[in-house]
């Protein structure tokens, strides 16, 4: 008799602590781990995108536009937005760091870019947005019509953004723009081209996305 | 039977053309960020994607004869994509594309095992022994369109595949889709004083290598292996078109339609 309530109140404890345990690892592995694997950084200019679309003649073609052998500008040069602030147009600061920090010194501004992939990718926005008629939405999210940049966040290790493998630490994906790894290019691929030129794996060639 | 490929780039190289003078090997190593060593005498541990080699006709004067010979990647398909080197691979780092033909090497998939190198009979594959290291200054003219390598993997020529990318990307924008003949061509084709080497899709009659690979005196290198290289080399000589291959001594070189 003793003995088997002594065993139950020891079954107690070690549940106990398997509980706390667990919940100590759920912790340490969702919340604790995550933001140490991650170094975040405000953009150096805090830009605008909402107030600009109105300015702009051609949408967002103004500042991000294909050249003309094809390759696209990306993020906008200091002489894409010379031509307006070569003195400050407002009162706000923002708007005074950036005349004076960048455009004053003839200084490029450091833009850091979210969905920067790793050396050894290749992508073309031609083929996506010229031939396959894709949204920048997509696969950008609602950067193009947001009011403040959010901080750019980088991990530690591979120094990859962590827009590439997204914020969800067990990979869900909500959204389409949620993240840009290899299987999230491979799975739309699939989907709306369904090539099969790889040999090795009946999906899109290595030589695809990758140089 | 309709070829599997959608286009396959391949290459025809004139032997009686080529001088030996080496161009090709400096466009495409300046081309493809091929790293070098401070002391490059030690030719064995040289990255060469294309090397050009030198042989004679084991006469002696006055009938000695010379003859140069470009090697870059064959591009084997072997039997339906089953290349040498992709058979092997235990990482799926280096594929076949049935889009182009080409054989891709994928640098952070490699893990340098290096059995492709034991499989490839053309001595076409490199390892890097050491992280490669640019003299001061050099690392500014690194061209961005080919990932840069590491120690411990395998590297080998591409058909400088990102001039294809860059090439589809310049059509797609224009509303092609059709990459015209002269939009893509590789480094060394285009290093070539003498017009030695040319490019194409081998399978599109409209293109030069199409005719050129047809010539009385084409033939390839160990084609009696099953390697079924997309490399074709042309010469009117006797001697070298028998070095191309193991021939027994009763046997003749020459055509055999069997690709
Ligand atoms: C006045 C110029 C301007 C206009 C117009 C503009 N942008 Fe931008 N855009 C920028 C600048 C500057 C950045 C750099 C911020 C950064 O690094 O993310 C940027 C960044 C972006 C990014 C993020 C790139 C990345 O991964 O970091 C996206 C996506 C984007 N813009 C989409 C759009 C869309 C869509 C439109 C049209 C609705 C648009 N932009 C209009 C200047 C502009
Ligand atoms: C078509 C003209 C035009 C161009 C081109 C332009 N801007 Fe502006 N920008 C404006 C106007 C107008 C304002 C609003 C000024 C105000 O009233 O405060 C503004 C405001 C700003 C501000 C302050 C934002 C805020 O929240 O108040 C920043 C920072 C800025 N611009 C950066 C840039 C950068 C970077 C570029 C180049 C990529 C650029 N701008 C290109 C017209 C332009
Ligand atoms: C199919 C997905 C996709 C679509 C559609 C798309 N992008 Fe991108 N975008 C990417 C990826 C992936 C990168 C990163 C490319 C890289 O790092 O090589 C990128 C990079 C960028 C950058 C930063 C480039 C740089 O390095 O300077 C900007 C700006 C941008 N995109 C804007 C846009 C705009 C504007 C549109 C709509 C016209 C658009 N994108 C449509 C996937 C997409
Ligand atoms: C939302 C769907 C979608 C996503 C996400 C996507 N792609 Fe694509 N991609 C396509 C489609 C569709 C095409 C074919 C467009 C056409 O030719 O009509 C394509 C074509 C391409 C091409 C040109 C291929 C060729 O040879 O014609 C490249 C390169 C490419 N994608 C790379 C990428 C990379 C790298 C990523 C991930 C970072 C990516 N794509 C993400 C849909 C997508
Ligand atoms: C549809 C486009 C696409 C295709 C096809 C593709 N990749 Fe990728 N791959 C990517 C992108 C984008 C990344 C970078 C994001 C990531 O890490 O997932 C990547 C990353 C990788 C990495 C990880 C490298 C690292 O440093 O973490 C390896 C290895 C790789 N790819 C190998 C391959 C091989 C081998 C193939 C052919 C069987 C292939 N890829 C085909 C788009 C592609």
């Amino acid at each position: 008799m003793s003995d088997s309530d002594e065993k139950n109140g020891q079954s107690g404890i070690i549940t106990l602590f398997f509980i706390l345990g667990f919940i100590g690892s759920l912790l340490l592995g969702w919340i604790i781990f995550p933001e140490l694997l991650y170094s975040k950084k405000e953009q150096p200019v805090a830009f605008n995108h909402a107030l600009h679309n109105e300015e702009v003649a051609n949408g967002c073609e103004s500042c991000h536009f294909f050249r003309e052998d094809g390759t696209f500008s990306g993020v906008p040069k200091l002489a894409q937005c010379v031509e307006c602030h070569e003195e400050p147009i407002g009162v706000s600061e923002a708007e005074l760091t950036f005349v004076t920090d960048y455009v004053a010194k003839g200084r490029e501004v450091p833009w850091l870019i979210y969905s920067k992939q790793p050396d050894m990718v290749f992508f073309s926005h031609a083929a996506h947005v010229k031939m396959g008629k894709q949204d920048c939405v997509t696969c950008h999210g609602h950067i193009g019509e947001s009011t403040s940049l959010k901080p750019y966040e980088e991990n530690r290790f591979t120094g990859v953004s962590r827009d590439i493998w997204g914020g969800n630490i067990a990979g869900i994906s909500m959204d389409s723009w949620d993240s840009m790894k290899m299987s999230d290019c491979d799975k739309c691929h699939k989907e709306l081209t369904g090539r099969q030129t790889s040999v090795q794996t009946q999906r899109d060639a290595c030589f695809v996305c990758h140089k | 039977m309709k070829d599997f490929h959608e286009k396959k780039y391949g290459m025809v190289i004139d032997l009686d053309k080529c001088t030996g003078c080496g161009s090709c090997m400096v466009a495409c190593m300046s081309e493809n960020n091929v790293p070098f060593k401070e002391d490059e005498t030690k030719k064995r541990l040289s990255i060469t994607w294309m090397k050009v080699y030198k042989f004679t006709n084991g006469k002696s004067f006055p009938e000695t004869e010379v003859c140069y010979l470009p090697r870059p990647c064959m591009h084997c398909e072997g039997h339906g994509g089953h290349s040498p080197c992709v058979s092997v691979c235990p990482a799926t780092a280096t594929d076949y594309s049935t889009e182009t033909g080409i054989v891709s090497q994928i640098y952070t998939r490699c893990f340098g095992c290096r059995y492709c190198m034991g499989a490839c009979p053309y001595h076409a594959r490199y390892f890097n022994w050491w992280d490669p290291v640019w003299p001061k200054g050099m690392e500014k003219q690194l061209s961005p369109n080919v990932s840069p390598r590491m120690r411990g993997i395998v590297e080998k020529c591409s058909f400088c595949y990102h001039r294809l990318q860059l090439a589809k990307e310049k059509a797609y924008s224009e509303g092609r889709r059709e990459v015209r003949e002269n939009e893509y061509q590789t480094s060394c084709t285009q290093g070539c004083p003498a017009g030695a080497i040319t490019f194409g899709d081998l399978i599109n009659p409209k293109h030069e290598v199409y005719k050129l690979k047809k010539d009385q005196n084409a033939f390839r290198l160990l084609e009696r292996l099953g390697t079924n290289p997309k490399v074709y080399y042309i010469s009117s000589r006797e001697w070298v078109r028998r070095a191309g291959d193991n021939y027994l001594a009763h046997e003749k070189t020459g055509k055999k339609q069997n690709h």
